[in-house]
This record gives C-alpha cells, sequence and structure tokens, in this order.
C-alpha cells in the first residue's frame, strides 16, 4: 500500500528531522507513530502528505512513486484548519468537484456520521473544538481517501472530547476501510488505536521499534496487556528507569527488542 | 444586532452632539459669539434650508458625490490590480512595491499642481487626485491582507490538489477580505479629503465650493453648512461600507459580531 525505503528529511537550514525510515503500511492497518517531541513525527506525516517535497529515499503508493500530493491520501491536522468564512456543510464538502447536488448529499452523509447533523448552517466560530474537529474528519473522509494521516489530531481536546472522537474514528475507520498513519504523543491512545507502533527517538529521529498491539479489537482502555505494552514503550522511549522489580518485564521487552529488529531488517530487505 | 439595541445605539451616541448644539446655540442667542464669525445652529441650518429651497443644494451634492464615487471606484479598480498582482506574485512585489511606497511617501496634495497643469481645471484632475488619495490605503490593506493568509488553510486547499487559481478563488481572497474592507473604509476617508482639496482648488459647483463661496462673500453660515453636509455625506457612505463589510463578515469570530 505506502512504502517508505530510508527516507530522510532535511530542512533547508540543513536541520536533519528524521534519518533512514523505512516502513510498509498494509491496507486497512492502523499505524501509530509514536515520539517525543522534536523527533520529526509530523515532518514525516507531511513528506507523506506530499507537502513538503524535498527529501531523501522513496516513498511509493501501491508500487508507484510519490509525486506530489496524491490525490487517495486525506490529512487530518492537528487544529481542525476550517475555513471561517464557510458553514459546516460547504465546509465539510470544500474539496469535492462536480454537481452541487450530488456533493451536499455526500457532505451531509458524512456529517451525519460524524454525529453532526442540524449542524450544517452553523459556521466555525459556533463550534467547539470537538464538533470542529469532527468537521475536519467529516471533511477528509468525504473524499474517500485509500490513506488517511492524522497529525495528532485529538491534542488540543480535553480528555472527554477525545475518547469519544477516538471512539468515533475507530467506527470510521471499520466503515472506511482506509489505512490510518497516526503521529500522536499519547501512548494510550496510540495503543488504543493502532495495530502497529513506530517509535520514534532522538533528534534528528529514528526508527528504534516497531511495536505489534496483539490485543485483539474492540479494546478496552483498561486492558491490563495494553498497560503492560504502555510499560515498555516509555522504556523505549527513555522515560522512564528500569526498576529492579520490573526485571522480568525487561528481559521480555528485550526479547521483543531482537524479534522485531528481525522483522524490521527483513521488511528492509524484501 | 437587533433593532431596539441599534435605536438605543442612535439615541446614546446623539445625546452629546445634542448638548454641544444647545450650548453652542444659547451662547448665540447670548451674543457671545460674534454671528459673522460664529453663526448660530439654526442660522447654519437656514441656510442649508435656503439652498435647498433654490434647488442648488442638490446640484452641489450631486456632483461632490458623483467625483467621489468615480474617484473612488477608480482607485479601488486600481488598488486591487496592483493588490493582486504584487500580493499573489513574489517577483511583482519586488518589482512594484518599492516604487508604489516611493510614491505613497508623496503627500498626494502634492500631486495638485501637476494634475491641474496636465489636465486644467477638469472633472479629469479631480477624480484622477481622488483615485489616487483612495488607491494606496486600499492596495496596502489589500496586499497585507493577501500576503498574511494563514498557510495552514492553503495547505488543506493543497491537500485537495487546488491549483492556483482555485487557491486564490477559494481561499486566499475571502481570507484576505477583512482586510481589503478595512483599506476600503480608509481609501473612502481619505477620498473625502481630497474631494475638498479638489473643489477647493477649482469649482464652479460643489460642497466644496460653497466653502469657498462662503469665505469670499463672508458668510460663515454656509461654511459650517457645507461643513455639516460633509459630516452627514462622509458618515453615510462609511456606514454603507460598513453595513457591507457586517453583510461580509459575519463569520468572523471578533467582538463586534458577538454583540
Amino acid at each position: 500500500m505506502l512504502t517508505l525505503e530510508t527516507v530522510t528529511r532535511t530542512f533547508p537550514n540543513g536541520k536533519v528531522a528524521f534519518r533512514d525510515l523505512s516502513f510498509e503500511a498494509r491496507p486497512h492497518e492502523v499505524i501509530g507513530i509514536l515520539g517525543t517531541s522534536g523527533c520529526g513525527k509530523s515532518s514525516l506525516l507531511r513528506v507523506i502528505a506530499g507537502l513538503d517535497s524535498e527529501y531523501q529515499g522513496s516513498i511509493s503508493i501501491d508500487q508507484v512513486p510519490l509525486q506530489g500530493i496524491h490525490e487517495r491520501v486525506g490529512v487530518i491536522f492537528q487544529e481542525p484548519r476550517l475555513m471561517p468564512w464557510l458553514n459546516v456543510i460547504d465546509n465539510v464538502s470544500f474539496g469535492l468537484r462536480g454537481d452541487q447536488d450530488t456533493i451536499r448529499k455526500k457532505a451531509q452523509n458524512f456529517l451525519h456520521l460524524v454525529g453532526l447533523k442540524g449542524f450544517e448552517r452553523h459556521y466555525p466560530k459556533e463550534l467547539s473544538g470537538g464538533m470542529a474537529q469532527r468537521v475536519a474528519i467529516a471533511r477528509s473522509l468525504v473524499t474517500s481517501p485509500d490513506i488517511l494521516l492524522l497529525d495528532e489530531p485529538f491534542s488540543a481536546l480535553d480528555a472527554f472530547t477525545k475518547m469519544q472522537l477516538q471512539d468515533l474514528l475507530l467506527q470510521i475507520w471499520k466503515k472506511c476501510q482506509s489505512t490510518m498513519l497516526l503521529v500522536t504523543h499519547d501512548i494510550d491512545e496510540a495503543l488504543y488505536l493502532s495495530d502497529r507502533l513506530l517509535i520514534l527517538r532522538g533528534q534528528p529521529g529514528e526508527l528504534v521499534e516497531v511495536v505489534e498491539v496483539a490485543e485483539p479489537r474492540p479494546r478496552s482502555r483498561g486492558s491490563e496487556r495494553l498497560a503492560r505494552q504502555k510499560q515498555e514503550i516509555l522504556q523505549l522511549l527513555h522515560l522512564t528507569e528500569e526498576k529492579t522489580g520490573e526485571m522480568h518485564d525487561g528481559a521480555d521487552i528485550r526479547e521483543h527488542h531482537s524479534a522485531a529488529r528481525r522483522e524490521l531488517s527483513f521488511k528492509g530487505l524484501s | 444586532m437587533t433593532r431596539s439595541t441599534r435605536f438605543t445605539g442612535i439615541i446614546l451616541g446623539g445625546i452629546f452632539p445634542l448638548i454641544l448644539l444647545v450650548i453652542w446655540q444659547v451662547l448665540c442667542s447670548l451674543g457671545v459669539f460674534q454671528p459673522y464669525l460664529l453663526p448660530s445652529p439654526l442660522a447654519v441650518l437656514d441656510s442649508i434650508v435656503e439652498l435647498a429651497e433654490d434647488g442648488s443644494l442638490w446640484a452641489h451634492i450631486g456632483i461632490t458625490t458623483y467625483r467621489i464615487l468615480l474617484g473612488f471606484l477608480l482607485g479601488v479598480a486600481l488598488a486591487i490590480l496592483f493588490g493582486c498582482v504584487v500580493g499573489f506574485y513574489p517577483l511583482a512585489q519586488r518589482l512594484l512595491d518599492p516604487t508604489l511606497q516611493a510614491f505613497r511617501s508623496i503627500p498626494s496634495l502634492a500631486w495638485v499642481p501637476l494634475f491641474l497643469l496636465w489636465m486644467g481645471i477638469t472633472e479629469t484632475s479631480k477624480v484622477t487626485l481622488i483615485a489616487v488619495g483612495v488607491f494606496f490605503p486600499t492596495y496596502l490593506n489589500l496586499v497585507s491582507g493577501i500576503q498574511g493568509v494563514d498557510r495552514k488553510l492553503i495547505e488543506v486547499g493543497k491537500i485537495y490538489r487546488f491549483n492556483n487559481r482555485q487557491l486564490i478563488s477559494r481561499i486566499i481572497l475571502p481570507a484576505s477580505l477583512p482586510s481589503f474592507l478595512v483599506g476600503l473604509r480608509g481609501g473612502l476617508g481619505v477620498g473625502w479629503m481630497f474631494v475638498v482639496a479638489a473643489e477647493l482648488l477649482g469649482a464652479s459647483q460643489g460642497l466644496g465650493y460653497l466653502l469657498v463661496f462662503g469665505q469670499n462673500t463672508t458668510a460663515p453660515e454656509i461654511i459650517l453648512a457645507s461643513i455639516v453636509l460633509f459630516a452627514v455625506l462622509g458618515k453615510v457612505t462609511d456606514a454603507l461600507l460598513a453595513k457591507l463589510e457586517w453583510r461580509a463578515l459575519h463569520w468572523q469570530d471578533s467582538l463586534v459580531h458577538k454583540r
């Protein structure tokens, strides 16, 4: 579906955002990209989106090298980025072309899907943060993208709205079958939503680990297995010190590391 | 804004001028001011009524409004043309903007003798002068509006693979509208200033001509009548633009639009 091979992004000022990233996204997969701030997560998404075209390495979608902005790619940004002069329905249909009636009907459907029926005529200034982000989600889905890139889409929302929208996203994902790349710094969010996690670390960011999230769906936020994986990830990110009481856990992780690395190098070869 | 709040707004805004008028009238009746220097408000009103009765008032207002309208439209049209070119094309900005900025620093009234020399005391020279005055505030605001459009919104358009024309018409122009409208109102204000200048320098009709006529015939009530009419016309035209602004920018999340 989406393949990256040794992709490096260097800013015009010579600073490197991330280095030698390789991975492959399978169809209908949710990939979480986790990392501390400054490790190039958002830059990675912008490169895949085609917004930044200066990078080394190769990116291809369905074996076709990426050139500029791909029509099958949709993006949900951290901020809703709605056009303030358009009402909700016109914002949703912003990227659609063609016959006005069909466009409206389509936009209407997606507005229902995100739970905003009856808000068609409202302007962005009248919406709460969560509602605005729902509109943004509807807007990005209305073009039925095969690959949906999400750049910390819920980071500006309060905890409850965040959970609601995460569940909404999973619902939609089931319906729309698109591949999703989710950049986040929220480990719980990443574990709750993703099939696989890419862990980035350092400045410039490098891929240090690929973690499979084995927990079957539907997942529970309180799942013990997810909590254990969270602990592993925290250690990978060097955010916690290894404690003696968790020695055997640590050994587990090391095993996991090498397994993941094997898998990774295998993918690099193929 | 509801009808009743607008009504109370008019009343509240009217209290202070009304008090001033009453004091002015009383002082004149008491003989504090000499009538040949400062006539009473009623005398000014009388002279307006007189002008209206012999019909010349409408001709004066008509010709002045015509000049400012023509000059305003011409200035705005040129401002849109140059503003868009300079705003959209960095090369055009580097080529044209320094020159335009240099022209802007010339006090626009300095053009008057040149325009009179080129075009004589005609409508053309007056309209040109007004257009020059209107051009700069409109142009500057339009350019800063276009260049200040949020890059993040433009990226949304890029994600949808908009071409340049679509980016301009669907994102950049609507987003720069608030700044453009501020420029229009500023331009109109300058336009009124320049119509006075143009008419003071040579006209046989118009409100500015009334000023000169009042001065030459030692009739301060005519000067004041003309000033009052300028105030009224200026306020009315500005209110029209303000209304347009309100309609066009109802989507803005600003303090004024929440009232």
